[in-house]
């Protein structure tokens, strides 16, 4: 996936600059999803960011997530999903749903 | 995921090298495909995927592997270093695409009017001839110099370049196709060359127009339904 900030480059950077650095990148999408299969985030434990895997909702539970694989180094498979219901609460027609693996860099 | 396996991404991007890069979503095993090492299984998936381009889950026995197809970044060849070269350049570089710019006459070619831009200073039918516009390419013309246009398009239409686009007036572009069919090329084979080019958004301004541009080569590449001009 070709993106505006090549996510990869700037995890292997902190990493080389000496930073604990976790991946998460979408592995599946179902219905309409805001970004593809392959968008990728990168975070470190100071806090940093870089790219993103939905349009924004899911970026803070993701960051969250990453934080415990770093401590841990064990990776996880997210799954995020809008019910109809919920979707329909919040006003979102999509109901898409993503999945999301997060790993430490190493 | 590994720095190694990182480094080795970033280096196949760079020598255009289409790969797959695979992940265990179990246990983290990750390869890059093709790989000698790999089950055979999962090389096959990789060629599927890059043929298909696209990137995806897929179960191989009681395994899930994501698989993401990094095939080389499309091309965009623009024939004319020209003012709206300097809006489309950027434009299309931020969507992913690699540009060349091909221009023989240095005063507009040059690195001073496009700062770290991959520059060809040859006759635009010898520089098609080495860049061998593929699938994956796309080739505009913005002269509006038959000279320089049209040994590009003639080019440009031995090819399978995905889109070809050629600036300029629908009275240019019809002068344009007769040259180009007393060249032998077939009507047919002509419709190929969207002029004038870009989609009809009303543009004005030179950002505008790059922008009508680079939204219909978009459009063609994903088969979105402004891709298609009805005639």
């Amino acid at each position: 996936m070709i993106d505006v900030e090549d996510v990869l480059s700037i995890a292997a950077s902190w990493h080389g600059a000496g930073e604990q650095v976790a991946i998460a990148t979408v592995t599946e999408t179902w219905g309409s999803s805001p970004r593809p299969a392959g968008s990728r985030m990168a975070v470190t434990t100071s806090g940093k960011m870089a790219g993103s895997v939905s349009g924004g909702c899911i970026e803070g539970a993701v960051a969250e997530t990453a934080q415990q694989v770093m401590a841990s180094g064990v990776p996880k498979l997210l799954s995020f999903g809008v019910t109809n219901e919920r979707a329909w609460e919040v006003g979102l027609a999509c109901g898409g749903k993503v999945q999301v693996f997060v790993e430490p860099l190493i | 995921m590994k720095n190694a396996t990182i480094t080795a991404l970033n280096h196949a991007m760079a020598t255009r090298q289409p790969v797959a890069f695979a992940k265990n979503l179990s246990d983290g095993t990750e390869f890059l495909l093709p790989d000698p090492h790999a089950p055979e299984a999962l090389n096959e998936a990789g060629r599927l995927a890059l043929a298909a381009d696209k990137s995806t889950t897929h179960v191989l026995g009681s395994e899930s592997w994501f698989i993401e197809a990094r095939n080389p970044a499309p091309r965009l060849v623009l024939v004319g270093a020209v003012h709206i070269a300097q809006a489309l350049a950027p434009l299309a570089s931020m969507s992913g695409f690699e540009v060349i710019l091909i221009d023989p006459r240095q005063g507009f070619g040059n690195q001073e009017r496009f700062p770290g831009a991959n520059l060809v200073n040859d006759w635009p039918d010898e520089a098609l001839n080495q860049l061998k516009p593929d699938m994956r390419t796309a080739v505009v013309t913005l002269t509006h110099d038959p000279k320089l246009d049209d040994p590009a398009l003639d080019r440009a239409l031995h090819s399978n370049a995905f889109y070809i686009g050629a600036l300029g007036s629908r009275k240019t572009h019809a002068a344009r196709l007769e040259r180009l069919s007393a060249l032998g090329h077939q009507a047919e084979s002509l419709q190929r060359i969207r002029g004038p080019v870009g989609l009809d958004i009303g543009s004005v301004t030179t950002p505008e127009i790059a922008l009508s541009i680079i939204a219909e080569i978009v459009a063609v590449r994903r088969g979105g339904s402004l891709g298609l001009r009805v005639k």
